[in-house]
């Protein structure tokens, strides 16, 4: 199972963090967007490549108005 | 001959023309935040960062870039050194910038800042290559201490975040401006525009401004009053204010004073 920002997702393990953002409906090089897997930033150009395993937690971030 | 208000402000290698960097944390709707923005002639806004919400209408950003401005990502939430520099990592993914506003908070009811983990995840970020604007207290030791570690700027507050108390120590604020290396930006307490103009005239470099312009009445108003207070401060700063005295000085002259007694 993986973690998605505190909830169970539907992808399974194994899938990349480009797929799974594909599930998410964030477009492919959406800007303003960073992710985290299991506190470790994964860059963008890693998207394509990092394979999520069984257990990660990832947190997908993005602008909101603050500060 | 210069005039002071329009001296641009150095940040690192960054040039702005204006004083007043804007907080966009808590404007009721996006359309009010270009107007403010536009208003407030500034160049530089914060932004946070927090988890996606698919039901979110209107890309920020998308507003962000239209407004032409400058994107200063914050690290607000963090209250350890690793997670505001992990936050400012993403943000640096996410904003393609090397800019952070760094602020760890070490206490909830006043959102004042932890000064040993503020300076820790000052000195990483510095080696990490970041431009460094930490959120601090007003205490001068301090802000030299960020200072030393490389920070670009040094960011003390006049009074809590968001309380609207204005600069409740200037004497503290003063002696961090004449000991600073840095521009030194007045970041947090600002109510009104005579606390900005305040701050520009105890020898600030700059102002962020948040929630006096997006929580006030007429939020795109005050953002122009709040300039006008930047501006103000900026030159009655370079004007050299007179001197404070117990009494009067008579500013006519006693010279040629006519005599009205009877005979």
């Amino acid at each position: 199972m993986i973690e998605v920002n505190g909830s169970p997702s539907d992808v399974p393990a194994g899938a990349t963090v480009a797929e799974l953002l594909a599930t998410l409906d964030v477009p492919d090089g959406a800007r303003g967007i960073a992710v985290a897997v299991d506190a470790e930033v994964v860059p963008r150009a890693e998207w394509p490549g990092f394979a999520l395993a069984d257990g990660a937690r990832v947190e997908i971030l993005t602008a909101v108005q603050g500060g | 001959m210069t005039r002071p208000a329009t001296d641009p402000l150095q940040i690192g290698d960054r040039v702005y023309r204006s004083r007043l960097l804007l907080g966009t944390g808590g404007f009721a709707r996006h359309q009010t935040l270009a107007d403010a923005i536009h208003a407030s002639g500034t160049e530089l806004v914060t932004v946070a960062l927090r988890r996606i919400d698919a039901a979110a209408r209107g890309s920020l950003i998308d507003v962000l870039r239209e407004a032409g401005v400058e994107l200063l990502p914050n690290t607000a939430g963090c209250f350890t050194a690793r997670d505001a520099v992990l936050t400012a990592q993403l943000a640096r993914e996410a904003f393609a910038t090397d800019l952070v506003k760094l602020e760890v908070i070490g206490d909830e009811r006043t959102l004042l800042p932890d000064a040993p983990e503020l300076l820790l995840a000052a000195e990483q970020l510095v080696a990490d290559g970041f431009t460094v604007l930490p959120y601090t207290t007003d205490d001068p030791v301090l802000a030299r201490r960020l200072e030393d570690v490389g920070c670009a700027a040094v960011m003390p507050l006049g009074s809590p975040i968001g309380s609207g108390m204005g600069i409740r120590n200037p004497y503290n604020l003063s002696l961090i401006v004449e000991r600073a290396g840095v521009p030194v930006v007045l970041d947090a307490g600002v109510g009104t525009a005579s606390d900005a103009a305040l701050a520009m005239e105890l020898g600030c470099d700059a102002v962020l401004c948040a929630s006096a312009i997006s929580r006030a009445v007429d939020p795109v108003a005050m953002a122009a009053a709040i300039r006008a207070g930047v501006e103000g401060g900026r030159l009655a700063r370079g004007a050299g204010r007179i001197p404070r005295r117990l009494h009067a000085e008579a500013s006519t002259p006693d010279a040629g004073l006519p005599s009205f007694a009877t005979p």
